[in-house]
């Protein structure tokens, strides 16, 4: 398994793969104006397993959303493996994410009517790879999350958990700085649940920057770091003993 | 990403959504090619019009005798009314003074009754004339040989006559060749004229013709001529070959100043005029149906490629959420919406010609190829615009935007 990531993986750099530095993101204007993120400041080395946990409400979607290059704040700074990308306009953060981060969704986000190969190879056209190289990184991701047998079906024709590791395939194969989910297990039964944050713990065991939002305390406690908001606002930001001696 | 990519991405798109592909072309399939038969059936109809005016002859002039108008005056001055003659006729093969006149042609009437054995019939028209009547009045023979020059010389007792004449003497028996007695005059039947349909009151295939010499010899004596035929060289000449003869014939009579001319000229271009401008409003018409249903058409294609792209807002999310710079995603929507255009216009051009072969209500249609170059220019600038606008939007939004969107 960690032999067969390292195939796909790249050199892991040594400076933070995330860098926030007060992060403000208001909705509205005057008084009416709220606000989902009020001043987060958050640094995540490469390497590390985090969740961010919080009620609905809390800030995390948004937070979410911001690290993941999806949505732009309102005022602060943020480094995605020392590059600042918070004044970065829609075409060059498109970029950044096809070459940064891999995305899984709670909604799995596929391309429908489009097989589970065509879906995880799509990324990597995007960012020009060669078809050559495109199609064997794609099989390999596929194999990884035991889904090699499954290459031609069609989101429809997979179960949510299965669909969910195409979306972690698709991740993977573009051999991202950054692994970010957001709400991974929300559609997935207990089984699905579990096997997905095995498959999760492989990819950090592999030297891979993973970053979990959830809800959920079971998914939470695999992280070996968890980060708690509040009302827009980081309340708690310690290790989990469970994980880390 | 290289542009094969994008247009493999392109046809991976329109072939998964096979039905609504289908759809959209049969879409724009149908304005194109309605509006090109429609224009054709408009334009057929107009060049039908255009084909029995010239049939009528609409270069030629007719001279009568008499003043124009009826009432006194024409009745003061019916003293004085010169008859037309073959010396007028002649006069007015002067190339010189007549240019734009290509040929004149006398007519001697009478009216007669012709009979052969028991069967007889009266022409409504019996005329005496020379070989430039049948090009005049277009008037041409479907069997046997017209009368000539030198019949006309010599006085020969031939005779043309019209399908009714031919039925009503010989029933279906060949008339070529065969006999028959006009005013007491026999006749050999060398022709039988094509047939012309009735105008108006008269049968046109109710017809005698006969040399004008052996009319004048054997029937009427020296009368004078009822009409002369003139030709015009175009139909576009007739009111200068008009000008002309009057001009020659003011001359022959003596008519100068305020004197009444004792003769009246017949134009045909008047009824062209007529004609014309009725086809003209009929294919106004056609082009305004035309025009809507191109426009109903494009309103179809842009509410397609609108309802296409808003349903696949949240695919172009996802598709920039895993990196799809804008630019591929407008690229992959504008060749789709192009590939779906062109298709659609093409079948459309080819269901127009193919269409356009079968006779509509009566009309053969003739294609305009200004129709076919504007439905099919139309069609695609409206399916590029509607597909690529709504595109070019949803490619802009932020991708969380785009991924709200259900």
């Amino acid at each position: 398994m960690a032999a067969v990531l390292e195939a796909v993986d790249s050199v892991v750099d040594k400076q933070p793969v995330i860098e926030v530095k007060d992060a403000v993101k208001r909705y509205g204007t005057g008084d009416a104006s709220i606000f989902a993120l009020n001043g987060v400041s958050l640094t995540i080395e490469a390497g590390e397993y985090v969740a961010i946990m919080g009620p609905s409400g809390s800030g995390k979607s948004t937070l979410m959303n911001i690290l993941g290059a999806l949505d732009v704040m309102t005022s602060g700074q943020y480094f995605l493996d020392g590059i600042e990308i918070s004044s970065m306009d829609e075409n060059h953060l498109s970029i950044v994410r096809g070459r940064k981060i891999g995305f899984i969704f709670q909604s799995f986000n596929l391309i429908p009517r489009t097989t589970a190969l065509a879906n995880v190879e799509l990324p990597m056209a995007y960012q020009g790879v060669k078809p050559k190289e495109r199609r064997e990184r794609a099989l390999v991701a596929l194999d990884v999350v035991g889904l090699g047998d499954r290459i031609d079906h069609e989101p429809t024709e997979l179960s949510g958990g299965q669909q969910q590791r195409v979306a972690v395939a698709r991740a993977l194969a573009t051999r991202p700085a950054l692994l970010l989910a957001d709400e991974p297990t929300g559609a997935l039964d207990s089984k699905s649940t579990a096997d997905l944050l095995d498959l999760f713990d492989q990819i950090n065991a592999a030297g891979r920057t993973v970053v979990v939002i959830t809800h959920e305390d079971e998914v939470a406690h695999r992280a070996k770091r968890i980060v708690r908001m509040r009302d827009g606002k980081i309340i708690s930001d310690e290790l989990n003993k469970e994980r880390v001696a | 990403m290289s542009a094969f990519e994008i247009l493999r991405f392109a046809f991976r798109g329109l072939f998964i959504n096979r039905l609504r592909t289908f759809l959209t072309v049969l879409g724009i399939t149908i304005g194109v090619a309605s509006v090109i038969i429609l224009l054709a059936v408009g334009n057929g109809s107009s060049k039908a019009i255009q084909a029995s005016l010239d049939r009528l002859g609409t270069n030629s002039l007719q001279v009568r005798s008499g003043g124009q108008g009826f009432g006194f005056r024409a009745r003061a001055s019916a003293n004085t009314v010169k008859p037309l003659t073959i010396l007028d006729t002649v006069a007015l093969t002067d190339k010189t003074q007549a240019p734009d006149i290509k040929q004149v042609a006398p007519i001697a009437s009478t009216n007669g009754t012709c009979v052969v054995g028991a069967n007889t019939t009266t022409p409504s028209t019996f005329y005496g004339t020379w070989p430039a009547y049948y090009e005049a009045s277009n008037t041409s023979i479907q069997k046997g040989s017209y009368f000539t020059n030198d019949d006309v010389t010599q006085a020969r007792r031939v005779a043309l006559i019209g399908q009714t004449t031919a039925t009503a003497l010989f029933g279906t028996a060949n008339p070529i060749g065969q006999t028959m007695k006009c005013s007491g005059i026999q006749f050999t039947v060398i022709g039988l004229t094509t047939v012309k349909g009735s105008s108006g009151f008269q049968d046109g295939d109710s017809l005698v013709l006969i040399p004008i010499t052996t009319m004048e010899n054997t029937i009427t004596g020296n009368q004078p001529l009822n009409d002369i035929l003139v030709e015009a060289t175009k139909s576009t000449t007739t009111t200068a070959a008009q000008t002309e003869l009057t001009a020659i014939l003011d001359a022959r009579h003596g008519i100068t100043g305020r004197k009444t001319a004792d003769f009246s000229v017949f134009n045909q271009a008047s009824l062209l005029t007529t004609a014309s401008t009725s086809s003209q409003t009929f294919t106004t018409l056609l082009g305004m149906v035309a025009a809507i249903s191109l426009l109903v058409g494009g309103i179809g294609i842009t509410n397609i490629m609108l309802v296409t792209v808003i349903e696949r807002t949240r695919e172009i999310g996802i598709r920039k959420a895993i990196g799809a710079p804008k630019g591929a995603i407008l690229s992959q929507f504008l060749i789709e919406a192009t590939i779906l255009s062109l298709l659609g216009g093409i079948l459309g051009v080819v269901v127009g010609f193919i269409g356009s072969h079968f006779t509509i209500a009566g009309t053969k249609p003739v294609i305009v190829p200004a129709s076919v170059f504007l439905a099919f220019g139309v069609s695609i600038l409206i399916g590029v615009f509607f597909g690529g606008y709504p595109a070019s939007r949803a490619a802009s939004l932020r991708p969380i935007e785009a991924l709200r969107y259900e």
